[in-house]
């Protein structure tokens, strides 16, 4: 399994990372290798496998529905990077 | 003091040989004045540590006292501490003051015990070096040219050079367990959902378990002791009692039926270490235990498997850091996208974009069967191997890696030899079962490890396992020359 330049920078995007141009070769490579060493999973018929998601057989456990968290909004935004009036600030999105 | 295990400094502080204010900054002397050599720590918690001892000095005056009260320990820095820096080895959390604990820090906190700070490890636990971090390397304590092992390197180094009796880690492929055998200590991964992994920073939730590094097994079933449990607050925590770790620690290993998978002695492994590993096994023999060869046949798939499940996870739960509501932020993005993606950018390092874009990839619309649905399948085959072989034997033991700690960077330029560091203890991530590291000997002077993998939720056998073994050698006792 190779990876091109074009899907380098495409994965990134999916992944909201910025590269630097420079970097795409190594990134190529180095992703190409690492799916080539996945690529032996393959050999392997799986057809009659049941996926397996987790190492426990286990169901989400169910809890009475009642407020259980008090309000931590200020301690929580103390340590955002822009904070006003409560609210996250970001660059503006909608014109 | 600081060749003392857990339980000989709990006896010391309960018969008055010494405070926990003197022992503990008897232990901040030490990492003042020898963890330049080695970078094991990120953080150093002085003042509220001393602070902690006197508290802790109090309680053991009015007789309150539990095993851990007043005992010194390590922190990785991948568990949230409040109101302490909590990095997880990444610029990302460079200012990242946690608002909260982890489960853990709480329990250690209840029991009494002083935090003497944070410890380094690789970058959101992805690596098997501790070269991947933001704070620069960690170095093997019995030769500072070469690396710890990973991710869990400065919890191992600093338990190694006697800069904490004991510490915590996190294994997440082997990430407890590789650096405790490259670095001489005792390590365990337990049950995947023994150990709370509330407030212990995710990496790949179906696969990270918290766990203790220490120097022997005894001090590990006091340190389980006090971190296993049931946890409300973590979705997958194990709802079953907490047994007394130190209660089986001198049952008897006759008859004990031991499985040696022939694949874990294969091509791949350094000679060295094999015999070190096949000399502890006639050890076992003479405990009276009986060797028996098994097969685990799709343990040449764990690595490939691993790499696809692992990095998927981990594509899905870093993207919560956004450069929005806690963490680096790039100057002056021109758009949200542009915030997103050089915040994330300059803020994760290589190995953790290497393996978000793989993530991102393996999960991607037209390629999720291929990959992810692929890897569960084969994860399902991997697992059924660990159940059928636990039929048939008790404990399954082999190498703990390959080989013994290899030079600083020479791995770092080529992630797949990196990768294969791991052979070994990925696969009991996988299945969710627990295991041990357990000092076994030396190969040109490193130490060696010998891994003992249980079947789910037998930790008390695994320590009474190892604790056996530590009667009859000395291997865990060695201490490097230099942090003697």
């Amino acid at each position: 399994m190779s990876l091109t330049q074009d899907d380098v920078k495409k994965i990134a995007h999916l992944a909201r990372l910025s590269i630097s141009e420079d970097d795409i070769p190594s990134y190529e490579k180095e992703l190409s290798n690492i799916l080539n060493l996945v690529e032996q999973m393959s050999a392997v018929d799986t057809s009659d496998v049941l996926p397996m998601a987790h190492p426990l057989d286990m169901v989400q456990r169910l809890r009475d529905d009642v407020v259980t968290e008090t309000d931590h909004h200020e301690q929580y935004q103390g340590i955002a990077p822009s904070v006003e009036n409560s609210l996250y600030l970001v660059p503006q999105v909608i014109e | 003091m600081h060749n003392k295990t857990l339980s000989e400094l709990s006896a010391a502080l309960q018969a008055g040989e010494f405070s926990s204010i003197e022992l503990t900054q008897s232990y901040l002397d030490r990492i003042s004045s020898l963890d330049p050599q080695i970078n094991a720590f990120v953080t150093v918690t002085e003042q509220p540590a001393l602070d902690a001892a006197a508290a802790a000095d109090k309680r053991i005056a009015a007789g309150t006292a539990a095993a851990l009260t007043g005992i010194p320990l390590a922190q990785k820095d991948i568990f949230c501490t409040e109101g302490v820096k909590t990095t997880c080895g990444s610029k990302m959390l460079d200012n990242f003051i946690s608002p909260y604990n982890a489960t853990v820090i709480e329990h250690f906190n209840a029991a009494g015990a002083v935090m003497l700070g944070k410890t380094n490890m690789d970058e959101f636990a992805m690596g098997s070096s501790n070269e991947t971090s933001y704070y620069g390397s960690v170095r093997n304590p019995w030769d500072i040219n070469k690396v710890p092992g990973g991710s869990s390197g400065g919890s191992a180094a600093a338990v190694a050079a006697r800069l904490a009796p004991a510490s915590t880690g996190t294994d997440t492929g082997g990430s407890i367990r590789q650096p405790a055998s490259l670095c001489g200590i005792t390590g365990l991964k337990p049950t995947y959902g023994r150990v709370s992994r509330y407030g212990m920073i995710a990496f790949a939730s179906s696969l990270d378990q918290a766990g203790p590094m220490t120097r022997t097994a005894e001090d590990a079933a006091l340190m389980l002791n006090c971190m296993a449990g049931f946890d409300e607050r973590d979705s997958t925590s194990a709802q079953r009692d907490v047994p007394d770790y130190t209660a089986n620690l001198n049952e008897s290993l006759e008859g004990l039926t031991i499985g040696l998978p022939k694949e874990y002695f294969g091509e791949g492994l350094d000679a060295q270490v094999g015999n070190a590993v096949e000399a502890a096994i006639r050890e076992y023999e003479n405990l009276g235990a009986v060797v028996k060869e098994i097969s685990l046949p799709n343990t040449h798939l764990a690595v490939p498997t691993y790499y696809v499940v692992a990095p998927a996870e981990c594509s899905s739960n870093l993207s919560r850091f956004d450069g929005v509501r806690f963490g680096y932020r790039c100057d002056d993005p021109v758009d949200l996208e542009d915030l997103y993606k050089r915040s994330r950018g300059e803020g994760f390092g290589a190995e953790v974009k290497r393996r978000i874009m793989i993530g991102a990839y393996a999960l991607s619309a037209g390629y999720y069967d291929a990959y992810y649905l692929k890897a569960q399948r084969l994860r399902r085959l991997i697992s059924d191997d660990f159940k059928r072989a636990f039929e048939e034997v008790d404990v399954i033991m082999g190498p703990t890696a390959p080989e013994p700690a290899f030079g600083l960077g020479e791995k770092s330029d080529d992630p797949i030899t990196m990768y294969l560091s791991d052979i070994y203890t990925i696969a009991a991530n996988l299945a969710g079962l627990p295991g041990m590291s357990v000092p076994a000997g030396f190969v040109n002077d490193m130490p060696v490890g010998l891994q003992i993998i249980g079947n789910y939720f037998d930790e008390s056998r695994l320590l009474n396992v190892a604790h056996r073994y530590q009667q009859v050698t000395d291997w865990h006792t060695r201490t490097p020359e230099q942090f003697k």
